[in-house]
């Protein structure tokens, strides 16, 4: 036999791959034109996006940015372009921006509301990003709810730190209270004592430090606040203070406590139960009616609270889908390591249920943040109160694309930014259970 | 149950502690600051311009009001109301006034407990068409599509008009003005209808005005006026004559140019009353002698209001009208300062 094989021994050299599969073109033709169906569909798709960039882009950027009014507008357009549609007139931006921004606040007290925002990321870094920053910047953060309405609304220094101290009165008063009779006790007295403190001490407190040592800065009235700048306020209070608040909740709404219970299913269900609009026309007219006539219960705390109710209701219910998603061999495992109620929930079920939680709580965030534009309704300037009132003004009545335009920018950023971090959050807590 | 009488008691004890406070022009004065309710914005009659300062027809009576009792043009804290926050926020006391394009009405001063001090622009609803539309009348509207603004008496007004015209329309219905401009023009009806002052603020918007008429008819009275709450008549009485010393000052002549002048006397004794060179009328108020010389100083008298806001030179361009002086065939007929 002769000892020719069929069998090739040696491999062919490795050759390019055709032009068609690679590349470019290789990649159209397997994610676009795989079939008459897709090649149709992709068709059309670039068809609608350049239908929409053609008359986006050009409306964008030939446009006027520096004019005294849509008439000017108008008339530099006809100068340059020959004719005034499709170009967007964002002069308005040019002349109003800053309003826009931070409503009526006085202009030389721009820096307060910057230095307030710049201070709530330092604030909010080790909150959100806990690998990354010392856990010591936690101290700036636990200061910062009181250093923000400083900074805000000014007034003296001795108001933030008597609520502060209304704080350490209650910690107080449960240390003591907690170790001689029991923790429960102990809650109750350090919340009575510290409600006592603000409602009844605090203000003599301030008034006497204040006579002593009058510290303090140039003092924003509320109605001097507005644009992007309150619904950041109002987003932040809301979404900062409902979390704890719904997280009590849902863990009452589980407790086995009747009267606890009932009491957070009724202030759930009631709160859930109206719309957010009621609660502001609450807050802004019936609060008036029933106070006495001379009682100055600012508009815009009004508002912040009736926003915190409103979004911790619904906070409540995210996170108690997240507490009914643990297995119960969870909660077992916690009572197995005779661990308390509290050290169970801190250690073993709150940090898997939040996790779980996640992409409903920042849902729920990005909806209060969003709805904060309805207080427009009950007269304060927020960004689309002021394009109205904008509006108004003869120069630039009529204007209405580029208003809304930006507006909508600015609440992209910040929804945008949340949304992203939420799927960051997700992709780090991620502990390959599934 | 328990809750509403809570609420019912603490309804009760602030109403009676709203009786038992101080008069308005007391409380305006030891605060040093007029509360002056406003819109949150209508073209010519209230808006914040880019520095927050309120200017307009109705912020320019506010600032009358602050100067006369407070000498203060600036001592206003504007307030900006909605169409339903209004009546709350005069009623509950966090405004002193409200000057808010408000049209008098039966049920608003009596039902609603207010007091409408005076008239400071007599509106009434028109129609706007498009010249293309070849209309020259309202009652050749047979079929129309009519944007109009729902919840609004001129909704009711509108219905009225064609129902006792026996003609028929087709309304569309519409939330803001800034809605109806657009759909106006994006031809979604063929005629816009609300108050006329509104329809020319609205028509000098477009880009080309001269394509759009006002229709001659005017369906119904709107006097606008500003109004405080009813019982505190020492109030009342100084927002009227506020407004009654701007219309006054136009008839006898007297502006902001030359009041200085005129304030040294004049051989007018009604001047001299008005400006508190003769008589004691500043004081019947409660207020210094020359508080309507300082309301006119404010802003100039209410035909220079008028003109600097809303009048021919604007480009709103409203003529005076129905409110021109009663020498001049309007209506503004302020009682005599005596």
């Amino acid at each position: 036999m002769s000892d020719v094989s069929f069998v090739r021994t040696e491999m062919l050299p490795e050759q390019a791959p055709p032009a068609s599969e690679v590349g470019l073109i290789g990649w159209a033709k397997h994610n676009l034109f795989s079939g008459w169906f897709n090649s149709i569909l992709t068709l059309v798709s670039l068809y609608a996006i350049w239908y929409v960039l053609s008359g986006v882009l050009p409306w964008t950027f030939q446009s006027v940015w520096n004019a005294n009014s849509l008439t000017e507008c108008r008339e530099i357009m006809m100068a340059t372009w020959g004719s005034t549609h499709g170009h967007a007139c964002w002069a308005v931006i040019n002349d109003r921006w800053l309003q826009l921004l931070f409503g009526f606040y006085p202009s030389h007290l721009y820096w307060r509301p910057i230095l307030a925002l710049v201070l709530l990321l330092v604030a909010l870094a080790p909150v959100l990003y806990s690998d990354r920053v010392p856990s010591k910047l936690l101290i700036f953060t636990a200061i910062y709810p009181f250093l923000m309405p400083f900074l805000m609304w000014g007034g003296t220094i001795w108001g933030p730190i008597s609520a502060a101290l209304g704080f350490v009165i209650g910690w107080g008063v449960y240390s003591a209270l907690s170790k001689q009779l029991s923790e429960l006790i102990g809650m109750i007295g350090s919340a009575v004592a510290a409600l006592i403190w603000w409602l009844l001490l605090s203000s003599y407190f301030v008034g006497a430090l204040d006579s002593i040592l009058p510290i303090g800065i140039e003092a924003v009235q509320s109605r001097q606040f507005g644009g992007f700048m309150l619904a950041i306020l109002l987003g932040v209070v809301a979404i900062g203070v409902s979390l704890p608040i719904g997280v009590v909740l849902a863990l009452g709404r589980q407790s086995d406590l009747l009267i606890v219970k009932y009491m957070c299913v009724g202030f759930i269900e009631f709160i859930r139960g109206v719309p957010l609009i009621t609660l502001l026309f609450v807050a802004s007219l019936l609060l008036n009616l029933f106070l006495p006539p001379g009682t100055n219960f600012d508009i815009i705390l009004r508002v912040m609270i009736m926003m915190t109710l409103f979004s911790a209701a619904y906070m409540a219910e995210v996170i108690r889908g997240g507490l009914a998603a643990l297995p119960r061999g969870q909660y077992e495992g916690a009572d197995s390591l005779g661990l308390n109620y509290w050290q169970a929930q801190r250690l073993i079920i709150m940090p898997q249920a939040l996790k779980i939680s996640i992409p409903g709580i920042v849902s729920t965030f990005i909806g209060i943040f969003k709805d904060t534009v309805l207080v427009s309704i009950i007269g304060l300037f927020d960004v689309l109160g002021l394009a109205n009132a904008i509006r108004a003004d003869t120069a630039w009545n009529g204007i209405y694309w580029e208003l809304f335009a930006f507006i909508g920018a600015l609440f992209f950023v910040v929804c945008f930014s949340m949304s992203r971090y939420s799927m960051y959050l997700e992709r780090k807590l991620q502990t390959g259970h599934r | 149950m328990k809750k509403s009488v809570i609420l019912g008691a603490a309804t009760i004890a602030g109403l009676a502690a709203g009786a038992a406070v101080a008069g308005t022009v007391d409380d305006v004065k030891a605060r040093g600051k007029l509360n002056c309710g406003v819109t949150t914005g209508l073209v010519g009659f209230a808006a914040p311009d880019a520095n927050g300062e309120w200017q307009g027809f109705d912020v320019s009576l506010c600032r009358a009001v602050a100067a006369a009792v407070l000498g203060d043009a600036n001592a206003v804290e504007f307030v900006p109301t909605t169409g339903k926050t209004r009546f709350t926020a005069l009623a509950s006391g966090e405004i002193d006034m409200l000057a808010r394009n408000t049209t008098w009405t039966f049920s608003r001063d009596v039902d609603l407990k207010f007091e409408f001090t005076g008239v400071n622009y007599y509106d009434g609803q028109g129609f706007m068409v498009p010249k293309a539309l070849g209309v020259s009348s309202a009652k050749e509207l047979d079929g129309a599509t009519v944007c109009i603004q729902t919840g609004t008496t001129t909704e009711l007004n509108l219905a009225d008009f064609f129902r006792s015209n026996n003609i028929s329309y087709e309304p569309v219905p519409i939330e803001t003005n800034a809605e109806a401009q657009q759909q106006y023009l994006a031809g979604a009806c063929d005629v816009y209808t609300t108050d006329a002052s509104g329809l020319a603020a609205t028509r000098a918007t477009f880009e080309a005005p001269d394509e759009h008429v006002l229709l001659p008819e005017i369906i119904s009275k709107e006097p606008l006026g500003p109004l405080v709450r009813h019982g505190d008549h020492e109030w009342g009485d100084v927002v009227r004559w506020t407004l009654n010393a701007l219309v006054s000052a136009e008839e006898l002549g007297v502006t902001s140019a030359n009041i200085d002048e005129l304030s040294a006397g004049t051989e007018n004794p009604e001047i001299n009353r008005l400006l508190g060179t003769e008589g004691t009328l500043g004081e019947m108020l409660g207020l210094d002698a020359d508080w309507a010389a300082k309301a006119i100083k404010a802003g100039g008298n209410y035909g220079e209001v008028f003109a600097k806001n809303i009048g021919e030179e604007t480009p709103i361009g409203l003529a005076r009208g129905l409110n021109a002086q009663w020498t001049e065939g309007g209506l503004l007929y302020s009682p005599p300062f005596r």
